[in-house]
């Protein structure tokens, strides 16, 4: 065990134990918050894998964006009277032994199939090479994608303001 | 077996995913479905970097992880508006008790 197996240890058990946590936690507040260490956890990983500019974004666009949003979320769909803002659940045993099964398998898949592997080296940064490709092999895509996150903010703003006749 | 390669990642990921689809299925609030699915669409990201980083791909994983979050934020401000909208016409957002449609 090296250095960066321990660090890639820390972060798989942060994001795996918060993600419990955010499927199992009542209070949809702390669930939210959760999600934040996931998130984290998540980018950290990515740092792991090499994937800088990734990690930078998973941490801006989540973090800074989708998790507070779904904060907004929350606050806007119950009524704050009280400190306590539960979430029912509904078949438990069937979904942890349906889920439970599932994992199972494809964790065992994921674990014992052999992968072919090679590594290939690190660059110093991604963002050059990602620019790079983004806007050459790629450029039809991202467009597309501006377009479209263009259409969704658009269509966010007219669904969510729409008043009663 | 306990050196980190291609396969702990892996790992990580499918644990992601199976504790994302149980929240998708066991919650009632609206809103704790959609943190669901955002544990999924984060543990389909953790695949394509691991796998670029591990298959000598290039970068082509990590461009599509970077369009997988774009997606993501365009889905979760949409569902969101849904979300108010619900409760606007339901007064709660328990997606078991919105069944107008079944009868």
């Amino acid at each position: 065990m090296n250095f960066y197996d321990i660090i890639f240890y820390i972060f798989a058990a942060i994001t795996i134990l918060s993600a419990l946590f955010v499927v199992t936690t009542k209070n949809i507040i702390y669930s939210a918050f959760y999600l934040l260490f996931t998130f984290f956890g998540v980018a950290g990983i990515y740092v792991l894998l090499g994937a800088d500019f990734i990690a930078i974004a998973q941490i801006m666009v989540y973090v800074g964006g989708i998790l507070i949003l779904l904060l907004f979320g929350v606050m806007l769909t119950n009524k704050v009277t009280g400190v306590e803002i539960k979430s029912g659940t509904v078949q438990i045993m069937p979904a942890v032994i349906g889920t439970g099964i599932f994992m199972g398998a494809v964790v065992a898949a994921m674990f014992f199939t052999n992968w072919r592997s090679e590594p290939a080296s690190l660059p110093a940064g991604t963002a050059n090479e990602l620019g790079h490709l983004l806007l050459n092999d790629y450029v039809l895509i991202f467009e597309l994608l501006g377009i479209l996150l263009l259409i969704a903010l658009i269509g966010a703003a007219s669904i969510a303001r729409r008043e009663k006749e | 077996m306990l050196t980190v390669g291609l396969n702990h990642f892996l790992v990580v990921s499918a644990v992601l995913f199976s504790l994302g689809l149980f929240g998708i299925v066991t919650r009632k609030n609206a809103v704790m479905v959609l943190m669901g699915i955002e544990l999924v669409l984060n543990s389909a990201n953790i695949n394509f970097i691991a796998f670029s980083r591990f298959g000598n791909f290039g970068l082509s994983g990590q461009v599509m992880a970077l369009f997988v979050i774009i997606l993501a934020a365009a889905e979760a401000a949409i569902a969101l508006a849904i979300v108010l909208n619900i409760y606007k016409t339901f007064a709660n957002v328990n997606v078991d008790e919105i069944d107008h449609l079944k009868e």
